[in-house]
């Protein structure tokens, strides 16, 4: 029981990291500020969903488990917020999002 | 694979520090600031000290960090004149021999410790059940060094005085930062009506399990100023004039129940400061609980700066 929790820890953990790999790239990669959000969100909450869901069964304890899951929670409400925030700014400003 | 990862963290840091020495634009280097204090508090993760990583985040680099953005964005004008008149080569080269001669010296120090260093943390072991908190740092925080931690909170208070004393006359006692622009029913104003009751059980969450565990004052103040600022910056509330007594009283409550917990002290302990034993805990914990909201309402109006408009309410 305990080498499939393991393997399944390793596996999430790995496939988030691969998430937040592809929102790096993304973010230095795609070509303006509304396509750079949209790698970081989307890359970044599904990593550190899946990085939160493999750490789950090494906690011990379901308060613990819990405030992981609040963690990722707050995460996601923050840079849904934020990213929304910057690419309003971004378009408020008139510029073509930082194209260059 | 430890050594590997604290290696990449100790060279992130070094590139991140230099880039904030080197850069040119204020905001860049600020820029650089907040991820060099996220990275410090991962440093003082890996040295298993956590109450310093928490403080490190909350205000290394968070609160640290959005005090500088505002000074930038408030500097931006000025940026290109300063570097019209930048000092000539011989002051450049001066500053940096200075600069490199004290890091040297502290180099040295650090390099020329005894081995093992003087520690009073055996004897702070063998007194922390006096004090009735499990968390050696909590103890030594507001029992062995007490002091230490009264100046500072009133270094704060001191700090939120000088940033008031830069307001113009006209509007001395009147609202800080402009006036809310921003429209309630924006995604701002979303966030700052769920966050917010979240955010507040965190803070006092934080100080609350400071007596055992990782955490305290400081930290959880940091996380209600950043409800509050919140708040206001999505134009929910104004910010308070700074001649409205409750702020004054809310500013000056924290520091004033701890001295006035160690005048106690010195009648009945015979110290100043000194808690007598069978109640070192509860008085403890009173002054926690009256210092966390001095301190976030302090954290909070640094943040918002000097008073700039009147107060429109009178």
């Amino acid at each position: 029981m305990r080498a499939i929790l393991d393997i399944f820890t390793i596996v999430a953990v790995v496939a988030g990291a691969f998430f937040f790999l592809a929102g790096t790239v993304g973010l230095l990669r795609f070509p303006d500020t509304f396509t750079r959000a949209h790698a970081l969100t989307k890359a970044d909450n599904l990593g550190l969903g899946l990085v939160v869901i493999g750490l789950l069964p090494q906690m011990d304890g379901v308060m613990a488990g819990l405030k992981l899951v609040l963690v990722w929670l707050m995460v996601l409400l923050a840079s849904a917020t934020v990213s929304q925030l910057i690419a309003r700014a971004a378009r408020r400003g008139g510029s073509d999002g930082g194209k260059s | 694979m430890t050594l590997a990862l604290t290696l990449a963290l100790v060279g992130l840091l070094m590139a991140l520090a230099i880039w904030t020495v080197v850069a040119r634009d204020t905001f860049a280097a600020v820029t650089g600031f907040v991820p060099y204090g996220l990275l410090l508090t991962l440093a003082w993760l890996q040295l298993r000290a956590v109450d310093v990583a928490m403080t490190e985040a909350a205000i290394g680099a968070g609160l640290t960090g959005v005090l500088l953005i505002a000074a930038a964005a408030r500097l931006r004008a000025t940026e290109t004149p300063a570097w019209a008149e930048r000092p000539g080569l011989a002051t450049r080269v001066l500053a940096a021999i200075v600069s490199a001669a004290v890091a040297a010296g502290i180099g040295a120090c650090v390099l020329l410790l005894p081995d093992p260093a003087p520690s009073l943390a055996p004897a702070v072991v063998e007194n922390i059940a006096a004090t009735g908190v499990g968390n050696p740092i909590t103890a030594v925080l507001m029992s062995f060094r007490a002091m230490d931690t009264l100046l500072e909170a009133i270094v704060l208070l001191l700090g939120l005085v000088g940033v008031w004393s830069l307001a113009p006359d006209r509007f001395w006692g009147g609202r800080p930062g402009p006036a809310p622009t921003e429209d309630p029913n924006s995604i701002l104003g979303y966030l700052a009506r769920v966050l917010p009751p979240i955010g507040i059980v965190v803070g006092v969450y934080i100080l609350w399990v400071g007596a055992d565990h990782p955490g305290g004052k400081f930290q959880g103040a940091t996380v209600l100023a950043a409800m509050w600022l919140l708040v206001m910056m999505a134009g929910l509330s104004d910010a308070p004039a700074v001649d409205r007594r409750w702020v004054r009283i809310a500013l000056a409550g924290g520091p004033g129940a701890f001295i006035a917990v160690g005048l106690l002290g010195s009648v009945i302990a015979g110290a100043f400061l000194g808690y007598p034993e069978a109640f070192a805990k509860p008085l403890i914990v009173v002054i926690e609980a009256a210092l966390l909201p001095s301190l976030a309402v302090t954290l909070a109006l640094l943040l918002t700066g000097p008073p700039s408009r009147k107060d429109s309410s009178e």
